[in-house]
């Protein structure tokens, strides 16, 4: 399956070196971004897709400064614009795989009515959210995913506002992929990463990402080696939504209308909740599923297949041209009413 | 609602006729008496008419207006229209504000602006009467539906007694009581329709009425009801006998004493028809992708009065173009420019509220150095302002309206056919400069129509786009020597990955850049590649001599009334002269010393002075401006006034 059928068959194999670009990373020392980008790097070979034919697209942040790193064609365009530009381009050029690399604030906050549409229209692109709980570049005021009371300099008493969840959001608006990984859990990123590139129509991944200079350590429930064997739900189609340590599995069932963790031991094969992609209303409960009253859910939620924005426009463009053939601006410019003055 | 607030703003009342009519002086009504035939009522011929529809917005009154306008086209007449209509979509029924208007003028010699002052008003409510008859000149011929004359209808317009029983009215104006309702019923009461059906069709009495007083064929109409209504017979029935029973009201009633006669115009032979300036862009970028055979993505969201050209494109998904309603005004843009980092051209349209919002997109045009074609169809602001109303007060913003130094190109069409000419341009300096390109429309020309050479699209200059694809020496900011545009590459060619962005770049290699003198480079570099379009502009075309004592500069929809001020002018004998700007950003290369070849320098506008102030600073001359900010178009009868005074002052 390829992602867009951008020349797959012709592709030449890559490797991750290919992907590097020449310019120095800016990223601070120790920045979660580096992972993501080696990441992103060494998964791209996997996608067999001829380097010229991929497109990365952002915004403004941190995150922004991805494309510049990467030795494929790429716009750095301007804060939390990328989805519509891309939009545009994936509609001139279907052809083309294009990823759209944003972040917390980029995404969600500026560009959060972009992001809408680009989902609920299911453009073909794939689009990275870089999620660290902070503004980064403009120096650590909070985000619009920070927790409540949330102290930073913009809010010395903490903040007012309440996170909005980038899944839940995301699946609200119609997304058919959403996903979420991990920088610090290389493999499976690349794993998540591919599948989202190849999901047919918008793939959106969250990316919890560490900001060791403004945030360090937000995500530590699922760094930290013992906290994340407690609390990390791997999510795998087909299978039951188990976790927790070999010896104290628990799982997550439903009671009623309610997801509910209870131990493994205590419900038969037959109540487990088996993982299911192409179900959407269990991806909207999965989605806010958080500790500490329940695991945290980490790979695919959902994928499920729906005709792309490009391919209904497309489509009725080859309608009508073969109903009544290719435009002819001369025929155009005499038709309907005309006189002739001699 | 508020006193002196109208739908179309209390204006258009200083002087009198029109004043186009060359070397016969001012008079509208007169001529020669042709000869009776018969019985026949004796018929006028005049040079020209101004006539307005006014009703509800709920009459038809726009229909009516564009059915009488293609009439005129058939009878050869030079033409020109302004449609009026509330911002509303469906304004409470009899209200001042719910008013909705049709002008045109109609005539045998060359019409610039569809009148100051009108002939005939047609008031279909006491609400329309109110709101035109100011407009109406002394002595001019005024038919009102006497049916709408009622209680609710009086007491909604604010009259206290019922104008048409003042026997100043009749006095004043060459007053006409028609039934209009109750005859319309009258000539299809054995229809099967119901009696709001019914009533609908009374605008088309209204149109006969008029056709036959301006001696109009009925066949265009006749046509385009059979056209319209194929599938509901009855209707196209009752709009039939409606319209020739207003024709044949005419005829026999008694109060009709004479008619009239415009006799064809002597225009360029050719093939013709009506064009109205949002279609005309529309098209004039068909005609780009064509000829360019890259294709346009369109991306815009809906507004007034822009909303139109995304419509028409939406149309025609047979030629190169493809249309994006975007979630709001930034996304129209950078959608737009996303496709045109793609390789094709990207178009955005709005109108000024719109256009602050694309701000910050257009600077990223800018400096990313890609090719972006933007439509403002100008509106009266600030803010929301009169979305129905025209304005052209939107130069400055064009010119400065972005942060930092943001140059682009600024082109503005003249009527509305020659928008399809400005959009064509737009998009070939755009591909040609690697820039963006702002193209100042406004609502005026928007919706009004004239009739339309139709141009051999052969003669349209080329549109030649070439894709870097070699990889040779490639850098993604190398420089065409002769238009400093950088190198155009689609994705997808293999060795020439690059990337760009908003960050200020090396020159050349495109690589970041913070170096100071780098950046003052790029700033100079940016803004030398849009001055060296003015190797696109053709030697300034001036009408009249070329040196006097005035002359008139103008830009964009107030050609036809500045033109029709200076050619009375000029026949009167007066020293002046016009020239009218297509090209804003850069300024055509020899309109400087043109200049200076007069002792003063007008410059009308429908803002407080924006074009006045850019000549004063950039040619250091004392340019003086004429302006008025009243939703309208200026009337070539004040802009005369205008040359009148200053050519007579001392200064």
């Amino acid at each position: 399956m390829s992602a867009s059928g951008a020349g797959a068959a012709e592709a030449r194999r890559y490797t991750k070196k290919d992907f590097e670009s020449d310019q120095d990373v800016r990223w601070c020392p120790g920045c979660g971004d580096y992972a993501i980008l080696s990441a992103v790097q060494k998964s791209m070979p996997d996608l067999d897709i001829p380097k010229e034919n991929i497109v990365f697209i952002s915004g403004i942040g941190c995150s922004s400064r991805f494309p510049y790193y990467m030795n494929t064609y790429g716009f750095h365009t301007i804060h939390g614009r990328a989805p519509a530009i891309a939009t545009g381009l994936k509609l001139a050029r279907p052809d083309l795989k294009i990823f759209v690399v944003t972040g917390d604030g980029d995404g969600l906050s500026i560009g959060g009515n972009h992001l809408l549409h680009v989902l609920r229209r299911n453009v073909g692109v794939t689009v990275l959210l870089f999620n660290n709980r902070i503004y980064g570049l403009t120096k650590g005021q909070y985000s619009p995913t920070s927790e409540q009371g949330k102290v930073t300099k913009s809010t010395p008493m903490g903040s007012a506002d309440r996170p909005v969840n980038p899944l839940s959001f995301a699946l609200g608006c119609g997304a058919t992929f959403v996903g979420r990984t991990i920088d610090r859990d290389i493999r499976h990123m690349e794993e998540t990463l591919k599948r989202a590139a190849h999901h047919k129509g918008t793939g959106f991944l969250e990316i919890l990402q560490n900001c060791n200079v403004y945030n360090d350590l937000a995500w530590n429930v699922v760094y930290e080696k013992e906290s994340k064997l407690q609390h990390e739900l791997k999510l795998e189609h087909g299978k039951p939504l188990l976790f927790g340590p070999p010896d104290d599995r628990k799982a997550v069932v439903m009671e009623g209308v309610m997801p509910k963790v209870v131990s493994a031991k205590s419900v038969p094969e037959s109540a487990l909740w088996i993982h299911d992609e192409t179900n959407l209303n269990a991806a909207k409960l999965l989605a806010d599923l958080w500790t500490p009253e329940f695991p945290i859910p980490v790979g695919v939620l959902t994928a499920r297949p729906a005709p792309t924005y490009e391919e209904v426009l497309l489509e009725q463009e080859r309608r009508a041209i073969s109903d009544r053939g290719p435009g002819d601006i001369a025929k155009l410019l005499v038709s309907g009413d005309t006189w002739k003055i001699e | 609602m508020q006193s002196g607030a109208n739908p179309d703003g209390a204006t258009w009342r200083k002087g009198c006729a029109p004043g186009l009519d060359k070397g016969k002086g001012q008079r509208s009504m007169s001529e020669t008496v042709a000869p009776v035939k018969g019985t026949e009522k004796p018929r006028k011929g005049l040079e020209r008419a101004v006539i307005r529809f006014a009703g509800d917005s709920g009459d038809g009154m726009q229909l009516t207006g564009e059915q009488f306008t293609t009439e005129s086209a058939w009878a050869g007449n030079d033409i020109a229209t302004l449609p009026n209509f509330p911002a509303e979509i469906r304004a409470p029924a009899g209200t001042l504000f719910g008013v909705s208007s049709f002008q045109l003028q109609f005539g045998s010699q060359r019409v610039y602006t569809p009148g100051d002052r009108l002939d005939c008003l047609v008031a279909m409510n006491p609400a329309a009467l109110k709101v035109h008859l100011r407009d109406l000149k002394p002595g001019g011929l005024l038919i009102v539906n006497t049916a709408a004359f009622d209680k609710r209808n009086l007491d909604k317009a604010g009259y206290a007694q019922n104008p048409l029983d003042d026997p100043a009215l009749a006095e004043r104006y060459r007053l006409h009581k028609v039934d209009m309702t109750g005859l319309t019923h009258e000539a299809i009461k054995d229809l099967a329709l119901n009696t709001k059906e019914k009533d609908r069709t009374k605008n088309f009495f209204a149109l006969g009425l008029v056709s036959w007083i301006y001696t109009r064929p009925l066949e265009p109409t006749l046509g385009w009801i059979n056209k319209k209504f194929a599938k509901s017979a009855d209707i196209a029935e009752a709009n039939t006998r409606v319209l020739k029973a207003g024709h044949a009201f005419g005829e026999t009633a008694e109060i009709f004493g004479e008619h009239y006669t415009v006799d064809a115009a002597d225009m360029a032979p050719g093939l013709y028809r009506a064009m109205t300036g949002n279609r005309a862009l529309a098209w004039g970028l068909l005609a780009a992708a064509e000829r360019s055979k890259v294709a346009i993505v369109y991306g815009a969201y809906p507004i007034t009065p822009a909303s139109g050209i995304l419509e028409e494109l939406a149309m025609h998904k047979r030629f190169r173009i493809r249309t994006i309603q975007a979630e709001d005004e930034i996304a129209a843009v950078t959608a737009a420019i996303g496709a045109s980092f793609g390789g094709a051209i990207g178009v955005t349209g709005s109108s000024g509220p719109g256009i602050a919002l694309k701000g910050e997109g257009i600077g990223l045009a800018v400096t990313a150095e890609l090719p972006l074609v933007v439509l403002n169809i100008q509106r009266a602001g600030p803010s929301t302002g009169m979305p129905t109303k025209t304005e052209q007060a939107d130069l400055m913003q064009a010119l400065y309206g972005r942060n930092s130094e943001s140059p682009v190109a600024v082109l503005a069409p003249a009527t509305p056919g020659d928008c399809f000419y400005v959009a064509y341009e737009a998009v070939r300096i755009a591909a040609k400069y690697m820039m963006p390109v702002i193209v100042l429309s406004d609502g005026f020309l928007a919706n009004g129509s004239e009739p339309w050479l139709i141009p051999d699209v052969n003669t349209l200059p080329p549109i030649d786009i070439q894709f870097r694809t070699s990889a040779d020496g490639f850098f993604p900011y190398l420089r065409d020597p002769a238009t400093l545009a950088r190198p155009w590459v689609r994705p997808g060619t293999p060795g020439l990955e690059h990337r760009i962005g908003g960050i200020e770049k090396q020159d050349v290699t495109g690589n970041i850049s913070y170096d100071p003198e780098n950046h003052d480079h790029m700033v100079k570099t940016r803004a030398e590649k849009v001055r060296r379009v003015a190797q696109e502009i053709p030697p300034t075309t001036i009408n009249g001599p070329a040196t006097g004592d005035l002359l008139v500069v103008g830009w964009g929809g107030t050609y036809g009334a500045i033109t029709a001020a200076v050619e009375r002018a000029q026949t009167e004998g007066k020293s002046v002269a016009s020239v009218h700007l297509r090209h804003l950003n850069p300024l055509p290369p020899d309109l400087g010393h043109i200049l200076r070849e007069y002792r003063k320098v007008l410059v009308p506008e429908i803002n407080s002075g924006q074009l006045v102030r850019v000549l004063r600073a950039e040619y250091l001359v004392d340019a003086v401006g004429f302006n008025r900010v009243r939703g309208l178009p200026l009337a070539s009868e004040e802009i005369y006034e205008a040359i009148v005074q200053l050519i007579g002052s001392k200064a």
